[in-house]
């Protein structure tokens, strides 16, 4: 229709037209904003990157080193249960038997997981699924606050209160496996807490309402539906705990006993990698035997913080296919 | 649905200036082929409406015209604009943007206050003295018909506007940089009718000085402000032709039934 | 047999008395170390360097350390998370090399921290012969840190709408500058949460300093503006012990008499920093969009 109105065109002048057109493929300050902008951030994820490659590649070598350099037995390291990097055993072998050590870290790992896994799984419940207004209200922030709480304040309280009850109440030294467990639950609680209350509120309301109009009771819904659909959320959680657990030095050096032997039992002085590592790796010179076996326990901190990874991962993978 | 054929179309070839027109425009989604050789002309300060059902490919192909989409997608065939094909690699896209601008479905001011809203990028492109930004905050804000609402509220947080100003202010922010071609992605499809008119008068206002592509969904809307009309099927553009023709005496079933209300 | 709504009643109360003993061992460890921490702590102890052999002693340069050591944490963290972060939200194409840049930076945040501490000791300490200095302890930190705040700006970033990228991109705004002057902004009250919150924890953190900062606070001059003078408060290569790694060395070398008193009264101002960095990140966050929403 108005094909045949004339132009109200905007006067363009021939000489900014071209001017126009010449600036499509001229590079500008915009280009080299976005040049420098993108060189910046890709060092800066180049240095994070490159800093866990060196973490992985300093510790694995120095912790190698003792098998290597030293020509200590893997094996030995493994199943022996001397520990005493300085010395060598009857047969001249160097007594690095680290089997006290990491079945220590693995007991106080587990039962604290054990133990912390009803209480997280039944506050995440009570604050998703029993009384949502309270839990967010009251619960919410102190669990935010005891995340926050510093693990020497866990070690300290451990130590001042923990121990003495049990040396009143089963005996010994009151040192020992049991209050690592204690103060270890304690300091994971809030955290594998919070992940269930994460992985609960992802299971979709329709799940409730489908169960609760069959005629389910709450507690049936719960079990039988909810908590059947967040279990892989809640296994991750507890695998973060235990991660979180295995790694954890200071708090668990202060109550653990630091007696580098098998445990005999929960209130026995014991010693765990961290706390091992801890207590001695400043008493050793670098590059001496006795130091490489520290280092050789970090390598394997490090191995079991990877395997935690890898694990919390495939359970990510099976659950999506779910 | 109807099928339809996509061989059929009736696409109008323009012997007047154009702003600009694309060649065999084909879009990829990952392995998901989107639009299939869309090729318009775009006639110099008119008004083009693109409509079609959702996901006809409206929307994507608006986006491509000032390489909004190369974040997302492929983009291949040829975009010509100034005699030069701007869908190349080695074209500075953020010129491109600064001749070519978009106004979305949904208002997005900055979080600033209103005049910093206009100002902003126009000071990012190196215009920094005070008189200019000034005499640009007033035109834009008036010739998207807003600046009698604002005028004495330039330095309050645009996140205050409603959204029937704050989609003019978007619109004002665009014109305040003086671009060639205005493309407007359903810019009222979020609004209530009363704002929804205000954007009309608006763009009427603003066909004098600019070359305006609008995406719509709504027909009236097109058949009211624009002066060509496309329409989109699956990807596809089957009918181009001026408006007036598109609504009284469509060439294409397809189209027929879509402005006949008949799917979409 | 019981039947279900036997069971559910039972299930509850279980459910509801698990709740009543958390809560009772968390009311328990604030109430033991404030109600035990508060009386010790005066102008006094925060003002009198700590004594190793007799009782009565103090915790200014734990404190000082501490905040310092935060500080510079922050100072040297911050640009790299950043830059990480740009790159994850806005940069970083769905393909393998993210998700390796992914793992990597999720194998960091899981990394005991006591490891993390050794490789800084490894490299900082003997390699680079450092000796146990702040900026060691600011580096081994900044490892603990960079893996959590890098996670909390990228998602901070994310959660802008990508509308506000359209806005910046079609006006002509490079990548760049609509993610530095647009995106940014509105992300702040995000990154800053993040910021403050990560803060605490560095503020706790013991295990990854006693071989990097060290374990001893020498008298420093607080007069002294000079960094590069030995003694000045501010030199970064001087050794410097913190409140958290206080805490512990009093209590495992047993050689301060009032060990107890010192621990509870140091726990107490530690757990009093970073609850009063936990209100602040969240009287932040929330003024500062407020700032940005409403008007001026």
């Amino acid at each position: 229709m108005d094909d045949i109105k004339t132009n109200l065109t905007k006067m363009t002048q021939p000489g900014q037209t071209e001017s126009i057109k010449d600036s499509l493929t001229r590079p500008t300050k915009a280009t080299h904003q976005d040049m420098m902008g993108k060189a910046i951030s890709y060092l800066c994820i180049g240095m994070v990157s490159l800093l866990v490659l060196s973490i992985l590649y300093f510790i694995a070598t120095k912790g190698v080193a003792t098998f290597t350099t030293n020509h200590a037995s893997l094996l030995d390291f493994l199943t022996k249960k001397n520990w005493n990097p300085g010395m060598l055993d009857s047969h001249g072998h160097p007594q690095i038997g680290a089997l006290p050590m990491i079945v220590t870290s693995f007991s106080v790992t587990v039962l604290a997981a054990l133990v912390a896994a009803p209480f997280a799984i039944a506050v995440a419940v009570f604050m998703t699924e029993i009384a949502p207004q309270k839990g967010s209200k009251i619960l919410q922030p102190v669990i935010e606050l005891l995340v926050g709480i510093p693990s020497v304040v866990y070690g300290f309280i451990g130590l001042t209160i923990v121990v003495p009850v049990i040396r009143k109440f089963a005996g010994g030294t009151g040192f020992g496996i049991l209050a690592g467990t204690i103060v270890l639950f304690v300091m994971i609680l809030p955290t594998v807490a919070s992940l269930c209350v994460d992985s609960i509120k992802a299971v979709p309301l329709y799940y409730r309402s489908a169960s609760l109009a069959l005629g389910a009771t709450r507690w049936q819904t719960i079990y039988k539906v909810v908590l059947r659909a967040a279990t892989p959320g809640i296994i991750t959680a507890v695998i973060f705990g235990m991660a979180r657990a295995f790694g954890e030095a200071l708090a668990v050096q202060m109550v653990i006993g630091n007696a580098v032997i098998m445990p005999k039992g929960l209130i026995s002085p014991a010693s765990t990698l961290t706390s091992q590592l801890t207590t001695e790796i400043g008493n050793t010179t670098m590059g001496t035997l006795p130091n490489n076996a520290l280092w050789s326990l970090a390598l394997v901190l490090l191995l079991m913080s990877l395997v935690f990874n890898i694990v919390v991962r495939l359970i990510g993978k099976r659950g999506r296919i779910k | 649905m109807e099928k339809y054929s996509f061989e059929e179309t009736n696409i109008l070839k323009l012997s007047r200036k154009l702003a600009m027109e694309t060649e065999n425009l084909q879009v990829f989604y990952g392995a998901n082929h989107a639009m299939f050789d869309a090729s318009l002309q775009f006639p110099k300060n008119r008004i083009t409406a693109l409509i079609g059902a959702s996901g006809s490919g409206k929307s994507t192909y608006l986006r491509c015209l000032n390489r909004m989409n190369d974040r997302i997608s492929t983009v291949k065939g040829k975009i010509i604009y100034q005699d030069t094909d701007i869908n190349q690699k080695s074209i500075n896209v953020y010129e491109v943007r600064k001749h070519i601008s978009m106004v979305f479905q949904r208002p997005n001011p900055f979080a600033k206050s209103i005049r910093e809203n206009i100002t902003f990028a126009l000071k990012e492109h190196g215009i920094k003295d005070k008189e200019i930004l000034a005499e640009r905050v007033e035109s834009s804000l008036r010739s998207a018909a807003l600046w009698d609402e604002v005028k004495d509220d330039l330095d309050k947080s645009a996140l205050a506007l409603s959204g029937g100003q704050a989609q003019r202010l978007c619109i004002a922010r665009s014109v305040a940089m003086q671009p060639d071609v205005l493309l407007l992605d359903e810019p009222a499809s979020a609004l209530d009718p009363i704002s929804t008119a205000k954007i009309e008068e608006t763009l009427q206002n603003l066909r004098e000085k600019y070359t305006i592509i609008i995406v719509t969904h709504n027909m009236q809307q097109a058949s009211r402000i624009a002066d060509y009309t496309a329409f989109f099927h699956m990807g596809h553009v089957l009918e181009y032709d001026k408006t007036n023709n598109i609504f009284t005496n469509p060439k294409i079933k397809a189209t027929e039934d879509y402005i006949s209300g008949n799917f979409g | 047999m019981i039947n279900a709504k036997q069971s559910d009643k039972v299930a509850t109360g279980v459910i509801y008395s698990f709740v009543g003993i958390v809560i009772l061992i968390l009311v328990a460890i604030l109430g033991y170390i404030l109600v035990v921490g508060i009386p010790h702590i005066s102008f006094n102890f925060l003002t009198q360097p700590a004594q190793s052999f007799k009782a009565g002693g103090g915790i200014r340069d734990q404190l000082f350390n501490s905040l310092y050591l935060l500080v510079l944490t922050l100072i040297i963290s911050f640009p790299f998370a950043l830059g990480s972060g740009i790159y994850l939200a806005e940069y970083a194409k769905q393909n393998w090399i993210t998700s390796t840049i992914r793992t990597a930076i999720e194998v960091l945040s899981s990394l005991p921290s006591v490891v993390v501490g050794l490789f800084g000791y490894l490299l900082f300490v003997i390699k680079f012969n450092l000796g146990f200095s702040i900026l060691a302890g600011a580096i081994a930190l900044t490892f603990f840190n960079l893996p959590l705040l890098t996670r909390n700006i990228e998602e901070s970033l994310a959660s802008v709408s990508d509308l506000q990228r359209d806005a910046g991109l079609s006006l002509g705004l490079s990548n760049w500058r609509t993610i530095t002057r647009i995106i940014l902004p509105a992300a702040l009250p995000g990154i800053i949460t993040g910021i403050i919150l990560s803060a605490g924890r560095v503020f706790g953190e013991a295990a990854a300093l006693i071989y990097t900062a060290g374990q001893s606070a020498p008298t420093v001059d607080y007069a002294n503006f000079n960094p590069m003078a030995s003694d000045s408060f501010l030199n970064p290569m001087r050794p410097a012990e913190t409140l958290a790694v206080h805490i512990w060395k009093v209590n495992t070398e047993g050689v301060t008499p009032d060990a107890l008193s010192i621990s509870a009264g140091a726990s107490a101002v530690l757990i009093i920093v970073i609850l009063l960095f936990n209100i602040l990140a969240r009287w932040a966050g929330k003024r500062i969009y407020r700032r940005m929403t409403a008007t001026r």
